[in-house]
């Protein structure tokens, strides 16, 4: 058995492959979790701001607003991630080209980037506006009353007083669709887009040493995990300022 | 009777208030007030006092507009809220207006949590009302020291007893500078040796002369402190008068039983 596995992991071997500069896979790796990255903090931004204006939409807006988004959440929720990638990037192309094209400018061809950053934000923005919404409505209805009561118009009321509130309930929501949205950039291998999974791939596939890739692959993605989770816990620490700690006593 | 002559005198040439005329309301099919009308010149103390469900709470609320009427005549500080036929506000800016001159104080305080004491007391001055930050501080800090929570500026809600948060909410109406101050049962969430506490400050406002109207279960203090008080049953204004009269000399057989009861 202790065969069997040294047979898959060579330490010395593994190092050389996954040194930093060629012909060690290093530097390729690195460079798909940068773009991993990018595209992850890209999607984010984009689904946290259509998350906003969902789950504000959804409870403040009137009924066509509050149609639409329980219609894009609905939709994008119940189709699987993977369909709705290759759904979206073979759409979004081409509804941009028949625009292009009936105002007679030349088709384009979209760069992989932002067209998966798009993809991934839309998709994580119906996962957003739910988690946002219902932080919002966790937020106690007197405390939204008494900045009525002193006459805050509706948008200081949102700023001032329900986003801080709701941030407290949001971020171990917003948190987990964090990891989710590093791991979903793993899905844009489908449509080849060189991000860290497919990187992997092809170094693994080149090196026939799957074992070392894949362990290495996967222990990036744990990083972005746990320097991630520091990072959500200090936002939280702030965002629940003023609030005691909720601590099962020594249960 | 010559007491009772100056009275009338003096409080005919104070300005009105806040008046409320043959207001209703209704929740879908249940109607619960049924035609109430009160008015409060500067300096009055206008105790509602009734039992559950009479309505009382639903009267105070209808005055800010946090129930929106169903018909009915609100005046705020010679201001006539203009209604539309369904009784709702027509104009968002006018019932803004009207709340910024009511300091309105609820049963269970709704102090920001996320805010410091201090935050709580500026942030209305500040970012509704355009008074300049170090002006609101200096003013909050007064207003501290006055409910005696001085040093208490810092300290986040959650880490304070209730009738500390209540003093500290009251704190946060003054710090509006209102016309008047609208409290809808202050002392009604607190344990019993905490009432005490912000009864006190609420009497030393009644004593500097500040327009109130006043919900209550504390029918000594109601007695106490008021200048007028109104009883309501059902929805109705079963009974109204001067405190000593109310309490002392009771005519309806309704507030009679009522007062017996809560004795």
């Amino acid at each position: 058995m202790f065969d069997a596995i040294s047979h898959l992991f060579d330490p010395g071997q593994a190092l050389g492959l996954l040194a930093y500069a060629p012909p060690g896979w290093g530097g390729n790796l690195l460079a798909g979790l940068g773009r991993s990255i990018e595209i992850a903090v890209g999607a984010y931004a984009v689904g946290l701001t259509i998350g906003i204006f969902g789950a504000f939409g959804k409870i403040y807006g009137g009924e066509v607003t509050r149609d639409i988004f329980g219609i894009y959440t609905t939709v994008v929720r119940a189709v699987p991630e993977l369909v709705e990638i290759l759904i979206l990037y073979y759409l979004v192309p081409q509804v941009v080209n028949s625009i292009l094209l009936s105002f007679g400018y030349d088709r384009v061809s979209l760069p992989q980037m932002p067209v998966g950053i798009l993809v991934l934000g839309v998709v994580l923005g119906a996962y957003m506006t739910e988690v946002l919404r219902g932080s919002i409505l966790a937020v106690p209805q007197g405390q939204i009353e008494a900045a009525r009561a002193y006459g805050m118009p509706p948008l200081l009321l949102a700023r001032r007083i329900i986003f801080p509130q709701m941030m407290a309930n949001a971020i171990p929501g917003m948190a987990n669709l964090w990891l989710n949205a590093t791991k979903d950039t793993a899905l844009l291998a489908v449509i080849g887009f060189n991000e860290l999974t497919l990187t992997t791939m092809q170094g693994a596939a080149t090196t026939k040493n799957y074992f070392v890739f894949f362990i290495a692959a996967g222990l990036m993605y744990l990083v972005i995990s746990i320097v991630s989770g520091r990072f959500f816990a200090r936002i939280e620490r702030w965002a629940r300022r003023g609030q005691p700690l909720v601590r099962g006593g020594g249960i | 009777m010559s007491n009772a002559a100056t009275q009338t005198a003096s409080s005919a040439s104070r300005s009105d208030a806040i008046v409320i005329d043959n207001l209703h309301k209704s929740f879908g099919p249940l109607e619960v007030l049924k035609g109430v009308s009160l008015k409060a010149r500067e300096g009055d103390v206008v105790a509602i006092i009734g039992g559950s469900g009479s309505g009382k709470s639903t009267m105070l609320r209808c005055i800010n507009f946090l129930e929106t009427p169903t018909s009915g005549k609100i005046v705020i500080a010679g201001e006539e809220i203009v209604l539309r036929d369904d009784g709702t506000p027509a104009s968002r800016k006018q019932i803004e207006h009207a709340r910024r001159q009511l300091g309105m104080v609820f049963q269970s305080f709704n102090l920001w949590s996320h805010k410091t004491v201090l935050e709580n007391l500026i942030e209305v001055p500040i970012h509704v009302l355009g008074v300049p930050k170090a002006d609101a501080i200096a003013r909050a800090e007064k207003l501290l020291a006055r409910v005696g929570l001085a040093e208490k500026a810092h300290v986040y809600p959650a880490f304070m007893s209730g009738g500390q948060q209540q003093r500290a909410a009251i704190a946060r109406a003054l710090a509006i500078e209102p016309r008047a101050m609208l409290f809808d049962e202050p002392t009604s969430a607190l344990d019993p040796e905490l009432v005490g506490e912000v009864l006190n400050v609420i009497r030393g406002l009644a004593d500097e002369g500040r327009t109130m109207i006043l919900v209550t279960h504390e029918m000594k203090f109601a007695r106490e402190v008021s200048s007028h008080v109104i009883y309501l049953h059902n929805g109705v204004i079963e009974e109204e008068g001067p405190p000593e009269q109310l309490f002392g000399d009771p005519k309806s057989e309704r507030l009679k039983q009522f007062l017996k009861s809560v004795a």
